[in-house]
């Protein structure tokens, strides 16, 4: 065990913070909106090497050999500057790695750059309103007519939607093969003629998921992602990104950071919240839950850097349930010293800012908030059936056969 | 950049889990449980014969010369297979030798202790819960001990006693001189014996190299019983698989049922990812000097909490038979009893935590 970093990797790290100086954007630059700072940025970063280092360069990736210390170093320093790296989208976190994988040239060279830039928005079409948690029996359908394929369905819980130009989804292609087999995995242009987008209103008030109707749908067969069919083994790989994607412990650290903001900035029985002895123990119980996350995190980044992946299978599948549950317990621990001011609900620009924690009814919009990685990706119940089943060898569930 | 163990770490893992197996399987676990001794003089000396009385002991004075991250790795094992023996307290007396004994102390008492044929054992606690160094008060005058110290393990066994002072220096004391009382306290872990130790005047060393590193030698105490609850923790879970998918209820495994394959996971999850938490508090004490503090209060807090609350889960999941003293997770739950209430509970080490997080 050594925690040092090697003097190479070291005078990485000097290298990236040197770039980093670079943000925020000065001068004119800095007038822009704030996503074309962005955009500019990261095209900055891509040059550098420091971004999407794993997408090929005619991609628009900055195609770096594979260096994982070199990868934690840049996200760490990233992180601590607030700069823009690689987009956590939808698009650029779960298709693009899908479509390198799965994907025929000419779906790579047409689709992944815009997602990279953020140009085109996509969104994930899987669930449906009788197929959650048992998501294998979807039953959205795709008919092949010549060389199109005609969509006719429903998916829900979109998130995006409304601003997608793309859909990747997943539609039962197969209507007797087994459930399954008969999947197949397309990318669906969303101003299709054919679709309609509702939005759902969520639970904290605003619209970020919705509804999405195929009404005769028309998609070219060269749309589609790998081998007819073959839909359900490659959604599990694009699985495997978003739920890394939810799990990130740096996002934990910060939150457990701005928690002890919080702790300092209210009081408990006339004093500062911080001193009370009840608030203090149950913060330093939630450190401990940050802590694990983290080093557990590094003791799999060490394995899977080493080759020994298959000796951290059981913390790799516990990541997800781990983290929400401890993000929940960030969030019910804030809601607890909001006191009175937790009934207040968050306000309009609250909700277009996902409730920025500075006021206290942007923090009740992220105890509302908190909810929903629980639920995405695989509720934590299911993951708990995984756990299980394959972490501890346990039987599967008993289960009606159609 | 490396949070892994080595591979000589691994093998030392593996050697002493090999030898466990052998030596104490769980029927001679229950006898030794079961007569309270708390301690098998040939289980004893085959690990000692392989090194693990004087782990951390320099060569230089007859030991392996290895690190806390190595005894941590051990602690764990036994914790594992529940394992009686003198193990703690001899080896925490070590480490409070080798941070606060001079050089000439250290190259006097450390080869006999390296090579287990003298027995020692810390008593740090005192009553009241006041386990903390500033609240120690026994003193030494005119080369004298007076005080009392409680929840001491293997005191009837051990042949010194490295003993707590007020101010939080250290002094070694001969366990069977005079002026040593030690009455039985009938501890609830059968397999390592807690007493009461009275020393009313009893001759002893004070050791020379200051006192600053109390703290230290608590800190180690608490990474080595947070890895003990964290081996005993991962034993629970196994037993409880090995249970659940042997017991049948309404006509199948109750594996098969979800209430008990989300108790496994749910006690798999606060366990397992924490295998991280003590390996990082054990390496900070060898090569992180300046975080040690937090991350002992933490691994202690959270592990040693988190384990017992998977000892009682495990109670629940064997249902009556788990309630029984023939099961054998209750040697496990007590032992994890232990790990959790000696020197400090989860709620003081998160106190400590909040002052070293500057909250």
């Amino acid at each position: 065990m050594d925690l040092e970093y090697s003097a190479g990797h070291q005078a990485f790290r000097d290298e990236v913070r040197e770039f980093l100086k670079g943000w925020p954007l000065k001068g004119d630059e800095a007038k822009r909106p704030q996503e074309e700072q962005e955009q500019i940025f990261r095209k900055r970063g891509i040059e550098a090497g420091y971004v999407y280092r794993a997408v090929p360069k005619q991609y628009g990736g900055s195609e770096q050999p594979s260096d994982a210390i070199k990868d934690r170093i840049i996200i760490e320093e990233f992180y601590a500057a607030g700069a823009p790296r690689d987009l956590m989208s939808q698009g650029a976190g779960l298709m693009v790695p899908t479509i390198l994988e799965f994907g025929t040239e000419e779906q790579k060279e047409r689709w992944i750059p815009p997602a990279l830039t953020g140009e085109e928005n996509w969104c994930q079409g899987y669930s449906e309103p009788g197929s959650g948690s048992d998501l294998a029996s979807l039953q959205c359908q795709a008919r092949l007519d010549g060389d199109e394929w005609v969509l006719n369905g429903q998916k829900i819980w979109t998130s995006s939607a409304q601003r997608a130009h793309m859909m990747f989804g997943l539609f039962r292609s197969e209507p007797d093969a087994k459930k399954h087999e008969g999947i197949t995995y397309l990318l669906v242009p969303m101003d299709a003629k054919g679709i309609e987008v509702r939005p759902l209103r969520e639970m904290g008030g605003g619209y970020e998921f919705n509804e999405v109707f195929f009404d005769d749908v028309r998609v070219p067969v060269s749309n589609t992602v790998g081998v007819r069919g073959q839909g359900w083994q490659i959604s599990r790989a694009t699985l495997v990104h978003e739920r890394n994607l939810i799990g990130n412990p740096n996002m934990m650290r910060e939150a457990f950071s701005d928690l002890l903001d919080l702790a300092r900035s209210r009081t408990l029985n006339g004093r500062p919240a911080n001193e009370d002895a009840g608030v203090r123990r149950r913060l330093a119980e939630i450190e401990g839950y940050v802590q694990t996350s983290q080093l557990s995190n590094m003791r799999q980044f060490t394995a899977s850097n080493k080759g020994k992946m298959l000796e951290v299978m059981r913390p790799m599948m516990m990541n997800k349930v781990a983290g929400t549950d401890t993000m929940q317990m960030i969030m019910k621990c804030a809601y607890d010293l909001l006191g009175g001011d937790g009934v207040i609900a968050p306000t309009e620009d609250e909700l277009d800012t996902w409730g920025r924690k500075t006021t206290s009814s942007g923090w009740v919009l992220q105890y509302i908030f908190s909810m929903g990685p629980s639920i995405a990706g695989g509720a934590s119940n299911i993951q708990r059936n995984i756990i299980g089943e394959r972490g501890y060898g346990l039987p599967r569930d008993l289960r009606r056969t159609s | 950049m490396d949070f892994g163990l080595s591979e000589e770490q691994e093998m030392l893992q593996e050697t002493i889990r090999g030898f466990a197996q052998n030596e104490c399987p769980t029927t001679r676990l229950r006898e030794l449980f079961d007569e309270g001794e708390g301690h098998d003089p040939a289980l004893w000396s085959a690990l000692a014969e392989m090194g693990i009385a004087g782990l951390i002991v320099p060569e230089e004075h007859g030991g392996a010369g290895m690190e806390i991250l190595d005894l941590a790795l051990v602690a764990e094992v036994l914790g594992e297979f529940a394992i009686p023996g003198p193990f703690l307290g001899h080896s925490l007396a070590i480490r409070g030798v080798m941070l606060a004994a001079s050089a000439a102390q250290q190259a006097n008492l450390l080869p006999d202790l390296a090579s287990g044929e003298m027995i020692a054992t810390v008593a740090l606690q005192e009553a009241d819960a006041a386990w903390a160094p500033e609240s120690w008060t026994a003193r030494v005058r005119d080369g004298r001990l007076t005080g009392e110290k409680t929840i001491v393990s293997h005191a009837a066994l051990a042949d010194r006693i490295l003993v707590g002072l007020d101010g939080g220096g250290l002094a070694w004391v001969d366990a069977k001189g005079q002026g040593v009382v030690i009455e039985d306290l009938g501890g609830i872990d059968r397999t390592r014996p807690v007493y009461k130790v009275r020393f009313e005047g009893a001759p002893a060393e004070v050791l020379e190299g200051g006192s600053g590193n109390a703290w230290q030698l608590v800190e180690t105490a608490a990474v080595l019983l947070a890895a003990d609850a964290f081996g005993s923790a991962t034993k629970l879970i196994d037993l409880d698989v090995a249970y659940a998918m042997e017991r049948e209820q309404f006509g199948q495994p109750i594996a098969q049922f979800q209430a008990i394959k989300h108790t496994v996971a749910r006690i798999g999850t606060d366990i397992e990812p924490a295998r991280a938490l003590f390996w990082y508090a054990a390496h900070c004490q060898d090569a992180i000097e300046a975080e040690a503090g937090r991350a002992a209060s933490v691994a202690k807090a959270h592990i040693t909490d988190r384990a017992m609350n998977a000892a009682r889960e495990s109670v629940e999941l064997h249902g009556g038979y788990g309630f029984t003293w023939e099961c054998e997770v209750q040697m496990w739950f007590k032992r994890i009893m232990l790990d959790r209430s000696l020197l400090g509970t989860p709620d003081q080490w998160r106190e400590r935590t909040a002052v070293m997080g500057e909250y």
